[in-house]
């Protein structure tokens, strides 16, 4: 049912063409997002999912401005309603985070003042972006603890984050993002600081306000099983740039990027009892050596010879809304020496 | 035949308050298991952060002060003799750290750290230890010339690597792994997993294998045991524990974890929100009424779940 939802309203909301976020290290600069295009619709999970060091949680933070100016520099066009976020100076960004975008952070602890109570910190964008009365902002704070989750709304609105559990923590960032009913909700590994069993309720939770609210979420994590958990839409990013974008279900039943299936492979799943894991041979490049022309992913599978391999690696569609980079996959296969490390 | 057994153990906090900052409370972090431990094995000890299984781990090693409970080794009580140098138990059962990053010494090179075990435990010619070294290095594939690297030059998956080479230096029975692949991306966990699973083969290890993480615990382990506020609520063989679990916790936690098929993803919230709807209608019968779980029974000859109010009366 929500697919046919899709179909109907699939206008979008944000669209980023490539992007370039750089980190200055002596004076050069090198860009850890490196040429990203993507687009997040109305009412759709979008999962960006990436190792360490990939470049997910940068892109995040180059949507809503949150970088130093003096230490990073973007480039490219992040469209939002008529307006280039990227060229956006602080005051206009201000009127949008929190009112138009809001973020969830991966550790809820420090995320909220440990000075402030509860009630007050939600009630804090409320005051910045609504003209509600006093008591109104109370009323909503209480209603906002309430659609989160939380079993007793009054008494926590009084509380401190301390006397909260790790799982109510991550409720009140997701009611202070959602308080001034944002279209877009960027949560950057909502749950990986969390226990399973709390995990799955705060999945269930934000995907049960994105069908109430309508907002795009953008989700970024480097769990696969969230992704297929909640997830629309995927994409997989390596070293800077998105290596495959994919509907979830079509990246799952058939990967196709080297990288994807090698990611798939590594899982310890459910059922792979005494089967060797994949390995990935080498390591990730540091943002300082990262070769910047050809297949990012080539040092990674030398089995593979370089003429597979394209010189300028782009996004090819292999079935609608299927993009895959880089021609190497067609003629990739797993190196049966790959599962050892001697 | 089992080489080790630990019976009954209890490690508990004492929670000082009032005036003369006497003993309050305690809290219960280890209360009451018994683990018996085989040859070649893989043991995982598996919950949610703070229900005591690292305080189990290394109550065991000896690095946490145990209440009461024994600890027999080989036929013998080593409850007491856990921290003493000349003792057989020390040499035979090391310990891999969650975070490798500060299991290892900044200020040694990895010759050092790798061959502080060897020093302290076996009486080797400087020449021996240097060929041990090399022979451990080769063990967990890494370059010879890594030994005179300092820790901070590696990487997440090479440092986790040292730890293991620094576990195994001694020739362990038993290697007590905290977490050991929570802290590192995926592609890297596999190398490690892969990995450990290699030298266990080859040397004939146990594991006590503890982790949050029922995908790699799966992956791993022989016997499974689940723990719950400082109690095993359900212990058995893997395919126990992931095709017929009984007690109503491990049913919650298995549902919770997230698998990588999107196509039945809306059928599993279902049956997560039946699961969790039937943990708060039947909790009063799997808990006591201070929220302890009952002691354990077995239900075969490998699978043990803690029992229900109902079955404590009819014993």
């Amino acid at each position: 049912m929500k697919g046919v939802l899709l179909l109907v309203i699939s206008e979008e909301l944000l669209t980023i063409r490539d992007l370039h976020t750089g980190y200055r290290i002596k004076d050069t600069y090198y860009d850890a997002v490196d040429g990203v295009s993507i687009s997040l619709k109305k009412n759709e999970i979008l999962a960006i999912v990436g190792e360490s060091g990939c470049g997910k949680s940068t892109l995040a933070t180059s949507i809503i401005g949150l970088h130093d100016h003096n230490k990073t520099r973007v480039r490219g066009e992040i469209h939002y309603k008529n307006s280039n976020l990227a060229s956006l100076d602080e005051e206009a960004l201000n009127n949008i985070r929190g009112e138009e975008i809001g973020m969830i952070f991966q550790d809820p602890l420090s995320a909220l003042n440990p000075l402030m109570r509860i009630g007050e910190q939600i009630e804090e964008s409320l005051i910045y972006h609504s003209k509600l009365s006093k008591e109104q902002r109370i009323q909503r704070v209480q209603n906002l603890l309430y659609q989160v989750g939380i079993p007793n709304p009054e008494r926590t609105a009084k509380q401190f984050p301390h006397q909260l559990s790790g799982g109510m923590r991550q409720r009140v960032i997701i009611a202070i993002a959602i308080s001034c009913k944002p279209n877009i909700i960027i949560a950057d590994e909502p749950t990986t600081a969390l226990d399973v069993t709390i995990q799955a309720q705060i999945l269930d939770l934000l995907s049960d306000l994105q069908l109430e609210t309508g907002a795009g979420i953008i989700l970024i994590t480097h769990d696969l099983g969230v992704v297929a958990e909640v997830a629309d839409r995927v994409a997989v990013m390596y070293a800077g740039q998105i290596i495959e974008e994919a509907p979830v279900e079509e990246l799952f039943s058939n990967p196709k990027h080297p990288y994807t299936r090698s990611l798939l492979n590594s899982i310890p799943q459910m059922n792979s009892e005494n089967e060797k894991l994949q390995v990935i041979k080498g390591l990730v490049p540091s943002l300082v050596k990262l070769p910047r022309t050809g297949c990012r992913f080539s040092p990674r599978i030398p089995w593979i010879p370089d003429s597979n391999h394209e010189a300028e690696p782009s996004l090819h569609e292999v079935s609608p809304g299927h993009f895959v980079r880089c021609t190497c996959f067609k003629y990739f296969y797993f190196d049966r020496e790959g599962g050892s490390l001697r | 035949m089992s080489f080790m057994q630990i019976k009954d153990l209890h490690v508990h906090y004492p929670i000082r308050g009032g005036f003369f900052n006497d003993v309050v409370d305690n809290v219960l972090a280890v209360d009451g298991i018994s683990l018996e431990f085989e040859k070649g094995k893989t043991y995982g000890l598996v919950g949610e952060s703070g229900c005591g299984k690292s305080t189990t781990g290394k109550a065991i090693i000896g690095l946490e002060k145990i209440t009461s409970g024994r600890i027999i080794y080989e036929g013998e009580d080593v409850t007491n003799k856990r921290r003493n140098r000349n003792s057989s138990f020390n040499r035979d059962i090391q310990m891999i750290f969650q975070d490798a990053n500060s299991s290892l010494n900044p200020r040694k090179r990895v010759q050092d750290i790798i061959a502080e075990p060897i020093r302290n435990f076996l009486k080797l010619s400087h020449l021996e230890e240097k060929r041990k070294i090399n022979e451990l290095l080769a063990i967990v594939g890494m370059p010879e010339d890594a030994k005179f690297k300092y820790a901070h030059e590696f990487s997440g998956g090479q440092k986790q690597r040292i730890g293991i080479a620094r576990a195994i230096a001694t020739n362990p029975k038993l290697i007590i792994a905290d977490e050991p692949v929570s802290a590192l991306d995926l592609s890297v966990q596999a190398q490690v997993l892969n990995f450990l699973k290699d030298i266990q083969d080859e040397l004939g290890l146990s594991y006590l294998f503890i982790s949050h993480d029922l995908g790699v615990v799966k992956h791993m382990c022989d016997n499974i045991s689940i723990m719950y506020k400082g109690r095993f609520v359900e212990s058995g063989t893997r395919e126990d524990i992931y095709q017929s679990p009984k007690h109503i916790y491990t049913k919650r936690l298995l549902s919770a974890i997230p698998m990588i098929e999107p196509i039945t993803r809306q059928a599993r919230k279902k049956e997560r929100i039946l699961v969790e709807e039937n943990f708060h209608k039947e909790q009063h019968m799997y808990f006591d009424e201070n929220g302890r779980v009952f002691d354990l029974h077995p239900i075969s000859a490998t699978h043990q779940v803690a029992m229900t109010a109902k079955e404590k009366w009819v014993i």
